[in-house]
C-alpha cells in the first residue's frame, strides 16, 4: 500500500494529459457542483443449495463408481473460504491400471468398430446433458475453482458443451477432414488436465478423442475434480458403453502412473511447462505420441492508433479473466509511447472498478486464487517486481478475511529481464512495458521462451495483419482477447507446447493417418 | 483523446457484460428511486394539450402519493408552446421545465428560426433547452457548422441548461457518436443526449456507454463535467437500472445525480413505480393501480 501511494505521488509530479490541457479555458459550469448518491449493489448470490457436491466421490472406471484400491481419499476445499467441499478418491497405480484395462476392453470390443454416426450420437447426448445441467455445473465449478459464477455460467460451461456439439459433428466425417487418407484411432488416450478450467479442459480432451474412436482415461487436477466427476455422471446417464471414458482422480503420482502406463497409446497434457517437459521426456523414452499445451507469457501490443477504451477492456479481460489463471493470459502489455500515460491512467481507473469477492455472487468480477500454493507463487513473483523497484498499481478494495485472495495488480516500467516479464505468474499480475516502433514491439513480444498467444490493438487493419503475421504465438487476437470457439485451433509455439486442440486440427493428434 | 477510434465489437461486448449486473432488493429500490429522481418526464406529441401537461406535472412532483420516499422527477420535458402551462403547474416545485427547441426533431430549419424558438421557450420560462444537432451538416462533414450552431444556441441560452441531442440513430457509427459528443461538449453543452425518441434505434446501451466514456475523457482533459442524457425506448425499470450501472461503472457514483445524468422517458415511470410497489408489498399489482398521466 505504501508503495502504491508513492506511485501516486510520482504521478502527480509529472505532467499528465489532464493538467496539460486544463490550461485551455472552458466555460465554468453553470450548474452547482454536487456529488451523486452512493449506490452499492446488494449481494446477489446464485442459488446453490440444490447443487452442493456429494460427501464423497469414487473413481469412475469401466462405467462404474469404484472405490480406490489404494483405500485413500483426499479433501478438496473451497478456495474462497478454505472450507472443505468433498472427499475424492486418490487413485494409486493399481487403479490407473484398472482404468487403462477398462479403456482397452471398451476400445477392442466395441468403440473402435462402432460407426462414426453412433459415436456422434453419444457425443450429442453428452453435449445436451451439459446444457441441461449447466446451472449445477456452473455452481460447482465456481465453488471448486474460486472463479466468479458469471464466468463459469457464461464461459466455461457453454463452451464445454459447444466442444462436444462441435466434435460430435466430425465423428462420422473423419475421411472428409483428411482427404485421401483413411484415418483410424490410436487406441487409449491418457489425458491429464489443469485446474483453471476443469470442465472445459475435460471437454477439450474427451470430445475429439471420442469423435476419433479412441477411448479415454482422464485425470482431472487434484484441486478441482468435481465437475469432471459430474461429467462422469453425465456420461453414465448418456449410456456410453462401459469403459469408453474413465475418470480417475489423484495427484501427481496418479498422473505419473497414467503417463507411463504401458497400455496407453497417446498422452495429452495441459498444464505447467515444468511438468510438460517431464512428460515429454517420458513419452520420448516410451516412443509415445504426445500433445502438450503448456504455459504462456502473452504480449498485448497497443499502438497509438488503437481504440483505447476497448483496448483497456481487452487488457483487463486478458490478464484478470479467471484471476489470471489462464495459460494464454495477456500478462505482458506493450504500449506505444505516445499513449503510455493515457493507457496506464485508464487501466488503473478501470482496475479500481473490478468487483472482488464471493465467487457465487453474480456481480463478482474477480474470485479467489485457486490454491495456497498458487497464492504463494504469485506473492513471490510480485515481491520480485517490488525488489526490482517497478512501480506497482493495485486495487484498493477490501478483501475477504478467509480464503486465498490477491488484488489485481500491474507493474509499470518493467524491463524484459525482470522475472515478472519472463516467468509465467499465472495470477492477476500484469507487466507494462513501452515501445516506439512496430518492429520493436514485435521484437519484444517474441522475446520470451513461450508462444501461446498474443494480442494486437490498432484501428488500422493493414498494421494488424502485418504485425500479427510476425508474432510467434499459436493464437493471435486483433482488437479483442480471450476469444474461443470450438472450430478454432488452439496451441503453442516454443515452450508453450505442441499439437493443436479445437477445429479440424484438433482431430489430428487422435488419429493415425 | 478527442477522436480516438471506437471498436464496435468491444464496446458492445462491454455494454452487454454490464447489462448482466444483478440488481436486487435494496440496490433495486435505491436504484429505481434514483432513476425517478434523474428522470425527464416527457410528452412530445402533436396532440399534447395544456390539460395533459398539467396532469403530467402533478405526477412529476409526487410520482407515488402512497410512497413518500419516491422523489420528484428532475424535469418535465415539453414542446415550446406548452412551457407556459408546465411552468405554471410546477410553480414552487424543484421540478425543472425543459423545452425541446431548434426545429425538434429534425433540426431542418434556418439557424435564425432555431434561435428564435429557443428564445421563445426561454421567455415562456423554460429552465432547460433540449436542442438537436444538424445531422445533415454533421454527416456531410461540416463539423464546424455543427459546432457553431451549438455555440450560438449556447449563447442564446445564457444560464439555462443546454442539452444537445445527437440523434445517434442517424449517425451510423460509434466513431460518429464519439465525434458528435466531443463537438457538443466543446461547444458548451451541459448534457449530451442520445436521441429525440422520434427515430429508431433511440438510446442503446453501447451508445450510452460510448457517450459516458467520451464525457469522462472530456472531464479528465478539461475539468468540466458534462452530463449524459439517455432518451427514447427506455420503458422498463430493468432498462433504467442498466443505464445507472453504466454510469456507476464508467464515471463513478459521484455522477449518479440529476445534475450529471438524466433519463428521458414517458411510460418508464409507471413500470418503475410498479416495481417499487412490488418491493414494498412483496406482490405485483396490475398497471391499473398506477395513474397513467
Amino acid at each position: 500500500m505504501a508503495r502504491y501511494r508513492k506511485t501516486l505521488r510520482r504521478k502527480k509530479g509529472g505532467t499528465t494529459l489532464a493538467t496539460a490541457s486544463r490550461a485551455s479555458a472552458q466555460p465554468a459550469s453553470r450548474l452547482p457542483a454536487v456529488a451523486g448518491a452512493a449506490w452499492p449493489y446488494a449481494s446477489a448470490p446464485e442459488a446453490h443449495e440444490l447443487f452442493l457436491p456429494a460427501a464423497r466421490y469414487e473413481l469412475f472406471v469401466g462405467g462404474r463408481w469404484t472405490k480406490p484400491k489404494s483405500g485413500r481419499y483426499f479433501q478438496t476445499i473451497d478456495p474462497s473460504t478454505e472450507e472443505p467441499l468433498t472427499q475424492v478418491a486418490n487413485a494409486g497405480a493399481a487403479d490407473v491400471d484398472a482404468a487403462v484395462r477398462a479403456a482397452r476392453t471398451a476400445y477392442e470390443r466395441y468403440w473402435r468398430r462402432c460407426p462414426g454416426s453412433t459415436r456422434a450420437k453419444y457425443l450429442y447426448r453428452i453435449a445436451r446433458s451439459i446444457t441441461e445441467r449447466s446451472r449445477e455445473l456452473a455452481v460447482l465449478e465456481s465453488l471448486d475453482t474460486g472463479k466468479p459464477i458469471r464466468e463459469a455460467r457464461d464461459f466455461d460451461i457453454p463452451l464445454a458443451a459447444a466442444h462436444f456439439f462441435y466434435y460430435a459433428g466430425w465423428a462420422d466425417k473423419l475421411a472428409w477432414a483428411f482427404p485421401g487418407k483413411t484415418p483410424s484411432p490410436l487406441g487409449i488416450a491418457g489425458q491429464v488436465i489443469p485446474w483453471n478450467f476443469p470442465l472445459l479442459m475435460a471437454a477439450w480432451k474427451i470430445a475429439p478423442a471420442l469423435a476419433c474412436g479412441n477411448t479415454v482415461v482422464l485425470k482431472p487436477a487434484e484441486t478441482t475434480p468435481i465437475t469432471a466427476l459430474i461429467l462422469a455422471e453425465i456420461i453414465q446417464q448418456a449410456d456410453l458403453p462401459d469403459g469408453v471414458v474413465n475418470i480417475i482422480t489423484g495427484g501427481p503420482d496418479t498422473g505419473q502412473s497414467l503417463v507411463t502406463h504401458p497400455g496407453v497409446d497417446k498422452i495429452a497434457f495441459t498444464g505447467s511447462t515444468e511438468v510438460g517437459k517431464a512428460i515429454a521426456r517420458e513419452c520420448a523414452r516410451l516412443r509415445r505420441p504426445v500433445t502438450l499445451e503448456l504455459g504462456g507469457k502473452a504480449a498485448n501490443i497497443i499502438f497509438d492508433d488503437a481504440p483505447i477504451d476497448q483496448a483497456v477492456e481487452g487488457i483487463i479481460n486478458g490478464i484478470f479473466f479467471n484471476q489470471g489463471h489462464v495459460c494464454c493470459a495477456g500478462s505482458r502489455l506493450l504500449v506505444q509511447e505516445p499513449v503510455l500515460e493515457t493507457v496506464v491512467q485508464k487501466l488503473d481507473q478501470r482496475m479500481q472498478t473490478l468487483r472482488i469477492g464471493p465467487p457465487l455472487d453474480k456481480n463478482t468480477d474477480i474470485g479467489a486464487i485457486n490454491s495456497k500454493a498458487q497464492l504463494q507463487k504469485i506473492r513471490e513473483l510480485v515481491r520480485s517486481g517490488d525488489d526490482a523497484g517497478r512501480p506497482r498499481y493495485e486495487t484498493r478494495c477490501d478483501l475477504p478475511d478467509r480464503g486465498y485472495w490477491f488484488r489485481p495488480t500491474f507493474f509499470t516500467n518493467v524491463a524484459l529481464s525482470d522475472r515478472i516479464a519472463r516467468e509465467e505468474i499465472f495470477g492477476p499480475v500484469l507487466s507494462v512495458m513501452s515501445f516506439r516502433t512496430p518492429d520493436e514491439a514485435v521484437d519484444k513480444a517474441n522475446n520470451t521462451p513461450y508462444g501461446l498467444s498474443a494480442g494486437v490493438w490498432s484501428d488500422k487493419g493493414s498494421k494488424n495483419f502485418k504485425v500479427t503475421a510476425q508474432l510467434q504465438a499459436g493464437v493471435v487476437w486483433a482488437n479483442t482477447f480471450n476469444k474461443f470457439d470450438p472450430s478454432s485451433p488452439f496451441g503453442g509455439y516454443k515452450e508453450s507446447g505442441f499439437g493443436r486442440e479445437g477445429g479440424v486440427h484438433g482431430l489430428a493428434p487422435y488419429l493415425q493417418r | 483523446m478527442a477522436f480516438v477510434p471506437v471498436d464496435a465489437v468491444g464496446l458492445e461486448e462491454r455494454a452487454a457484460v454490464l447489462a448482466t449486473r444483478s440488481i436486487k432488493r435494496d440496490a433495486k429500490v435505491a436504484g429505481l428511486r434514483l432513476a425517478i429522481g434523474c428522470m425527464d418526464l416527457t410528452t412530445l406529441e402533436g396532440k399534447d394539450t395544456p390539460e395533459r401537461v398539467n396532469q403530467l406535472c402533478r405526477k412529476a412532483q409526487e410520482p407515488d402519493p402512497a410512497d413518500p420516499l419516491v422523489p420528484p422527477v428532475a424535469a418535465v420535458c415539453v414542446y415550446p408552446n406548452l412551457v407556459t402551462s408546465a411552468k405554471a403547474a410546477l410553480q414552487g416545485s424543484p421540478v425543472q421545465v425543459a423545452s425541446v427547441a431548434t426545429a425538434f426533431p429534425s433540426g431542418q430549419s434556418p439557424l435564425r428560426a432555431k434561435l428564435e424558438e429557443v428564445h421563445a421557450a426561454l421567455e415562456a420560462g423554460a429552465d432547460e433547452i433540449d436542442m438537436v444537432i444538424d445531422r445533415g451538416a454533421f454527416l456531410a462533414g461540416r463539423y464546424h457548422e455543427v459546432a457553431a450552431e451549438i455555440a450560438a444556441v449556447r449563447a442564446t441560452c445564457s444560464n439555462a441548461v443546454l442539452k444537445v441531442i445527437l440523434e445517434t440513430g442517424e449517425l451510423g457509427t460509434y466513431d460518429a457518436v464519439r465525434r458528435a459528443s466531443w463537438i457538443a461538449m466543446e461547444a458548451g453543452a451541459d448534457f449530451i443526449k442520445t436521441s429525440t425518441g422520434k427515430i429508431a434505434p433511440a438510446a442503446t446501451l453501447p451508445v450510452a456507454l460510448e457517450m459516458l466514456l467520451a464525457a469522462r475523457d472530456f472531464e479528465q482533459m478539461t475539468g468540466r463535467v458534462v452530463g449524459v442524457k439517455v432518451a427514447g425506448g427506455i420503458r422498463t425499470a430493468k432498462q433504467a437500472l442498466q443505464y445507472l450501472v453504466l454510469v456507476k461503472e464508467t464515471r463513478g457514483e459521484a455522477r449518479l445525480h440529476p445534475r450529471f445524468f438524466r433519463i428521458g422517458a414517458s411510460s418508464l415511470i409507471d413500470d418503475a413505480l410498479m416495481q417499487l410497489a412490488k418491493e414494498r408489498t412483496g406482490a405485483y399489482q396490475a398497471l391499473e393501480y398506477f395513474p397513467k398521466d
